[in-house]
């Protein structure tokens, strides 16, 4: 802990960055708040049993959501760093491709497949002689649940078996060598060591729940509403800030808490990680260890992969006319092909080209930006600055801020500025650094941290200089956790995550944006198109992953 | 162990960022929702007669553009803004967001959309928001239609209508209003509970409810009745995946069963450019704009000698008799009437 003044300075950067990007546009926001306050417009007035209602719910529905999530993603997690299999790097990118959908086109995935006339419906109702759809689930928890969980499973299966993988197998094996069993190596070794990564992953998932916005409104329907959701109510619809603001305040607050929570929790238990630079995967061997493997890779497909499937084969057919139920499809390739002409000369029309163009110039910048500032804020905290849990904290802030107010906040405070309108442009790659940023920290610090400090010391004592050690030890160490993060950052971006509603360029249009745009009016071509669009967006993506995967040297030959 | 994550790639992507967005002179921004849809070429005539720029900004649903202008009035984005509709209108007006104008065409639209007397806020267009229905399933059921609100309580419509959530969705305000107009400010409540026993489906967005819901539209969804837009069923057949003959929906457009939307447009107090800005208003109330209307947004000209399309005269019904509410009625209540329809709403 040598390097602790200088580590300070590395801070600098990304605190101006959440004070003129976060602290600034919620200032302006709370002063929207303060005015609402005022007497003169003291006529609006506060639901507390709205307001207690949505905390509740949300506070449930994410707690249930995520340990879900947990549930399936852990054994998942120890699948991906235990063992080598082939078509592993391509399920891995396929397991994450959930995370970038806009909700809407998951809704039309999932109606595809589970829906009163999907696919699988019709065939159940077939075999069951059943004149009623089999499954019916819209509005309620069980289906918002489902969605929490595809959108995010990756995110445990990620964090955490990078770390697995990277397990010193010396460690397990000497334990085993002085009698261990298996389940005390697993309880008493790999857990406690794993835990701060797992832990991340839950804050992360947990933290993405509670502001989850598209799925409760999209799929849960008007009967369950969150603090999010109502903030969006409140803000957007109603035009009553008191509310907003209480409903803001209340859902920061549980933010900072949990962020807090989780800080304390990870001091107590940061168990280095001996670096384990070439992963020891082995192939399953054992009956019980490809039985394992096999089932696990089954549910992940049917959970992640059917329903991706169900779009992309939504949007290579139609149904025949004068047929009713979802029966007599026929292949046709219109959707797409009509992507590329402008039907009605419409003015906002989007070359698909042009949309998946600027998806990638926003996400590619949104992703460098926030790994930067990510790896500044990780590198303080593991050389010993005493602001850094502090700024840590700060940072995880946006995440737990809704993205109406910070969408809201944006426009107040940069793009309704008309000297800066011009610039409104680099606003968006801003707002989704913002809300990259905290899964950036999260990534990369619990893998900085349990670097073990004798490899600084030994590089010290042979007079390394510090930008070798992080060049040489560091970063070595922590390039899978670095990439993950990227993908993330990336994926956010390109997922388009409501701030952006604000702040949208009509210059500019992404691909998420396209999709909406086709979704405006009734006719079966322009559901067709926002499919092919959504299917675009998920090649892109996977073209952004597999390239993010590449470049910190992932083989993608199966290895034999 | 080298790493290929290099600074070269961050400076082509920092070039590409800086090469797309050199600033340019602005000069008429023009705020607007997101539905807004309208001809290059249309637009382009504009351009070049008075040469100037024209830059819409797509702000949200209307409801959310309304409170962006609010929340910005001292410091105007925009000179004009496009889309308010009646709903929202009052509030505007009380926020008193625009200048008046009275144009000149003012005397070309149909009398009965001028719903502001100082003319700060022009109607543009109007639509109507109705109950669409999948003809194929009453034929194959052999089901009569509702002929009333009240009907829809009636056992043999039990689950097949979807409407969406008032305080999430302008069709599913206009709907409210309807059912407001229809039972009053003491009965419709009790209907919304009655409709509610009868399984009446809630979704928050027109999305969510003609694409997933709506057995009539492409999702082949579970419910036969869908709050829409009495112009849907012609975009239903304009864009089909394979031409169609006959439209695969109708409206129900009995008596007060549909409520009307108008849209309206204004200019921004504080603009700088009034001068330009009323020449915008003109073309925008001008017959070349408002023949361009109903296709790309599928909503009817205010101006009466604009010519309609022929998809509209045969496949759009219009109700003779919608549902009508006083604007400053719907001002004083609207935020009171969707809170507790939410709260009879919400389990």
């Amino acid at each position: 802990m040598i390097r602790s003044k200088s580590a300070t300075y590395y801070l600098f950067i990304p605190v101006l960055f959440l004070l003129v990007f976060y602290i600034f546009p919620m200032a302006k926001i709370a002063g929207y708040v303060v005015e609402g306050f005022l007497p003169s417009t003291a006529s609006q007035p506060i639901h507390w049993g709205l307001i207690q209602k949505a905390t509740g719910f949300t506070l449930y529905q994410a707690l249930l959501s995520s340990l879900i999530t947990m549930l399936i993603g852990l054994p998942a997690a120890f699948v991906f760093g235990k063992y080598q299999f082939i078509g592993k790097p391509i399920l891995r990118v396929l397991f994450t491709l959930p995370f970038i959908l806009p909700t809407v086109v998951v809704v039309a995935g999932f109606n595809a497949l589970l829906g009163p006339n999907g696919w699988v419906n019709v065939a159940l109702m077939r075999i069951f002689h059943s004149p009623a759809p089999v499954i019916n689930s819209y509005g309620s928890l069980g289906v918002i649940i489902l969605a929490h969980v595809f959108y995010n499973i990756s995110v445990v299966i990620r964090v955490v078996a990078t770390a697995r993988e990277r397990f010193d197998p010396d460690v397990i094996n000497a334990a085993a060598l002085l009698g261990a069993k298996p389940h005390q190596i697993f309880l008493k070794i790999i857990l406690p060591i794993l835990w701060p990564h797992i832990f991340s992953a839950f804050l992360l998932v947990f933290l993405f729940d509670f502001t989850s916005f598209g799925v409760i409104l999209m799929l849960g329907g008007a009967s369950f509403t969150t603090l999010e959701v109502e903030i969006y109510i409140q803000t957007m619809q109603l035009l009553n800030l008191k509310m907003a603001g209480v409903l803001s305040l209340i859902q920061l607050a549980f933010t900072v808490l949990l962020t807090v929570l989780s800080g304390w929790m990870e001091n107590k238990k940061n168990a280095p990680l001996s670096p384990n630079l070439q992963p020891m995967l082995r192939k399953p061997v054992s009956n019980g260890d490809k039985v394992f493997v096999f089932c696990i890779n089954a549910i992940l497909i049917g959970l992640l992969v059917f329903p991706v499937a169900a779009l992309f084969l939504r949007s290579i057919t139609a149904a025949d006319l004068g047929q009713a139920g979802g029966m007599g499809l026929r292949f046709t390739l219109r959707y797409y092909a009509s992507l590329f002409t402008n039907q009605h000369d419409n003015i906002f029309f989007v070359p698909p080209l042009a949309a998946v163009g600027n998806s990638f110039v926003f996400a590619g910048t949104s992703m460098l930006l926030a790994v930067t500032l990510g790896l500044l804020v990780a590198f303080s905290s593991t050389t010993g600055s005493k602001w850094s849990k502090g700024i840590q904290t700060f940072a995880m802030l946006p995440l737990g801020t809704s993205a109406v107010t910070l969408g809201l906040g944006f426009a107040a405070a940069f793009a309704n500025n008309p000297a800066l309108q011009a610039w409104s442009v680099f606003l968006i790659p801003i707002a989704h650094t913002l809300v990259a940023l905290p899964f950036v920290i999260r990534i990369i610090q619990p893998a900085l941290g349990s670097i073990p400090s004798h490899l600084h010391d030994a590089a010290m004592m042979l007079g390394v200089r510090p930008n070798a050690v992080w060049k040489y030890i560091d970063l070595p160490i922590i390039r899978k956790p670095l990439s993950s993060a990227a993908i993330y950052a990336f994926a956010i971006s390109l997922g388009e995550f409501g701030a952006t509603a604000f702040l949208t360029t009509p210059e500019f249009p992404t691909i998420p944006i396209a999709i909406f745009r086709s979704l405006n009016l009734p006719g079966s071509l322009n559901y067709g198109k926002a499919l092919a669009l959504s299917v675009i967006l998920l090649l892109v993506c996977a073209a952004g992953f597999i390239l993010i995967d590449w470049m910190q040297g992932e083989d993608w030959l199966p290895q034999i | 162990m080298h790493n290929k994550i290099n600074i070269g790639n961050l400076v082509v992507f920092s070039f590409l960022l800086l090469a797309a967005c050199q600033p340019k002179p602005s000069a008429l921004t023009v705020m607007t929702h997101d539905s807004f849809a309208i001809s290059a070429s249309t637009v382009a005539a504009f351009e070049q007669e008075n040469d100037v720029e024209v830059e819409f900004l797509l702000s949200g649903d209307a409801g959310s553009m309304l409170n962006r202008a609010i929340l910005s009035k001292n410091t105007p984005i925009a000179d004009v803004i496009y889309g308010i509709d009646n709903t929202f209108l009052s509030r505007a007006l009380d926020e008193d967001l625009f200048i008046s104008y009275p144009s000149a065409l003012l005397n070309e639209l149909h009398p009965a959309l001028l719903l502001d007397s100082g003319n700060h806020a022009l109607p543009v267009d109007f639509g109507d928001v109705c109950i669409n229905f999948d003809i194929a399933y009453f034929e194959d059921q052999g089901l009569a239609l509702p002929a009333s609100f009240e009907d829809l309580t009636a056992p043999q419509y039990e689950g097949l209508l979807v409407v969406e959530n008032p305080a999430t969705s302008s069709p599913g305000l206009s709907f409210l209003l309807a059912t407001i107009a229809e039972f009053g400010e003491d009965g419709y409540l009790p209907y919304w509970e009655r409709l509610k026993e009868n399984g009446v489906v809630v979704v928050n967005d027109w999305e969510t409810a003609y694409y997933s819901n709506f057995s009539g539209s492409s999702g082949n969804g579970e419910q036969p009745m869908v709050v829409s837009y009495g112009t849907s069923p012609a975009a239903e057949v304009i864009f089909s995946e394979q031409p169609l003959s006959e439209a695969p929906t109708a409206s129900i457009v009995n008596e007060n069963m549909c409520y009307r939307q108008v849209e309206f447009v204004g200019i921004l107090k504080n603009t700088k450019n009034q001068q330009l800005a009323e020449k915008f208003v003109d073309f925008m109330l001008g017959v070349k704009f408002q023949e361009d209307i109903p296709l790309n947004m599928f909503v009817f000209p205010a101006n009466a000698s604009a010519n309609i399309p022929q998809s509209f005269i045969d496949y759009v019904q219009i109700p003779a008799s919608p549902a009508q509410l006083d604007a400053s009625f719907i001002a004083e209540n609207r935020d009171e009437w969707i809170t507790d329809w939410r709260l009879t709403m919400l389990e």
